[in-house]
């Protein structure tokens, strides 16, 4: 089963949620980090890392003894990766989504396999809990494959949760695609519901079922929860604004860790999704 | 010799667009006639990525010799380099008065990139 922790807005505790559930859990769990712009999940559960693993991806390099200057990679390019100026060709690794498309459509066969380092990827055991984290080269534009690669490398037998990026973008699609439910971690402000709707919109496209936390929810109003009521969204958990998970959180410590009693109701969380999960299931076939 | 001016409209007394790959038009004005051809742009004003490079692609193909803009950015740099384009940055005033200052050999031509790339 994958559960991918998403947020739509920034700083709602993603990752608060994420380690929580990963560590209350037991043995049989993974979990990505794959915030690869800014993995932090290693903050809470203090991984040791023992392996890495460079990671690239496809761009084309162009034999120019070869090239006929036919254009026809310049023209099926959307991304003006590869350009033809006069008889030249010119290549903008940077810029390569690696479809391949140019060295399919080349009449010469002039263009080869060259790479483009995304980032690493990272194996370790913290806090029982194996972690696999991708963190993406300074300079990357382009996440979505590197996500992808973190995802690949997880045991598809274990229970794995998602550390997801924020926002709707691309990044989050790969985190949340093909996963079996969405936990989206939420604020009652003005601004989380803002994104939450957004990002719930992205969910709906996908058809994965999803469910919310409310994170500080005793602050702010009750838009949020109107809104769960109206989109029939269950809230799984809410989790209070208190002083003692901030202090932790500053600490780099979870819930579970200075407030024992928390695991029982991450473990009730993850039960509540399995339900949902079956839920959904039968609400589909019924359609 | 022909010169393209990015413009923000489609005449010589139009305005210089500072920008280049994203400028509205791009005029090619041979610089000894005064004739010229306005390019539509607005293919690559909403281009996602490589906007730049499609417009140094463009005006290369319309046999330009000469830029003159506001701000080019690394990968149009590099492909107006890669097309032996000259570029005069900084590019203020309407399309007539450009052409005039690079008449006049007042325009200074770029060593490098004078904008960041932006993703």
């Amino acid at each position: 089963m994958i559960i991918s922790v998403a947020s739509g807005k920034g700083g709602t505790g993603k990752t608060t949620v994420a380690t929580n559930l990963a560590v209350s859990f037991g043995s049989g769990c993974t979990l990505l980090d794959c915030d690869v712009e800014e993995p932090n999940a290693h903050l809470f559960l203090h991984p040791h890392i023992d392996r890495s693993e460079t990671v690239t991806t496809f761009v084309p390099v162009v034999d120019e003894s070869r090239c006929s200057a036919c254009r026809k990679c310049a023209d099926i390019c959307r991304f003006c990766a590869i350009t033809v100026i006069g008889e030249k060709v010119l290549v903008f690794p940077e810029l390569c989504h690696s479809c391949g498309g140019c060295q399919v459509v080349c009449p010469e066969n002039a263009i080869s396999d060259g790479q483009r380092e995304l980032g690493v990827i990272e194996w370790g055991m913290g806090t029982g809990v194996p972690v696999i984290q991708g963190r993406i080269r300074v300079g990357e534009a382009m996440s979505p494959p590197l996500i992808r690669k973190v995802r690949a490398a997880a045991d598809t037998e274990d229970q794995i949760i998602i550390d997801a990026p924020p926002g709707t973008s691309c990044p989050v699609i790969a985190a949340m695609r093909g996963a079996d439910f969405i936990l989206m971690v939420t604020e009652p402000t003005p601004f989380g519901l803002h994104d939450l709707k957004l990002a719930v919109g992205a969910v709906q496209m996908l058809g994965i079922p999803c469910g919310l936390v409310i994170n500080r929810a005793d602050m702010g109003d009750d838009r949020v929860r109107g809104y769960a009521l109206a989109e029939r969204l269950p809230i799984l958990l809410e989790i209070p604004f208190d002083r003692k998970i901030a202090e932790a959180y500053s600490c780099g410590r979870m819930i579970v860790e200075v407030m024992p009693e928390w695991k029982e109701k991450f473990r009730e969380l993850l039960q509540q999704i399995k339900v949902e999960i079956l839920a959904s299931s039968w609400r589909r076939k019924e359609r | 010799m022909k010169i393209a001016v990015t413009a923000k409209g489609k005449e010589l007394s139009s305005p210089v667009d500072p920008r280049f790959g994203r400028a509205a038009h791009i005029l090619i004005v041979d610089s000894e006639t005064m004739d010229f051809v306005a390019l539509d742009n607005s293919g690559n004003v909403n281009a996602l990525k490589g906007a730049g490079i499609q417009a140094a692609t463009m005006i290369c193909e319309q046999g330009a010799e000469v830029l003159l803009t506001g701000y080019c950015g690394p990968n149009a740099f590099r492909t107006l380099e890669a097309a032996g384009i000259k570029v005069g940055s900084d590019t203020t005033g309407t399309v007539a008065e450009a052409v005039d200052n690079f008449k006049r050999g007042a325009v200074r031509f770029s060593e490098a990139a004078n904008a960041e790339g932006h993703w």
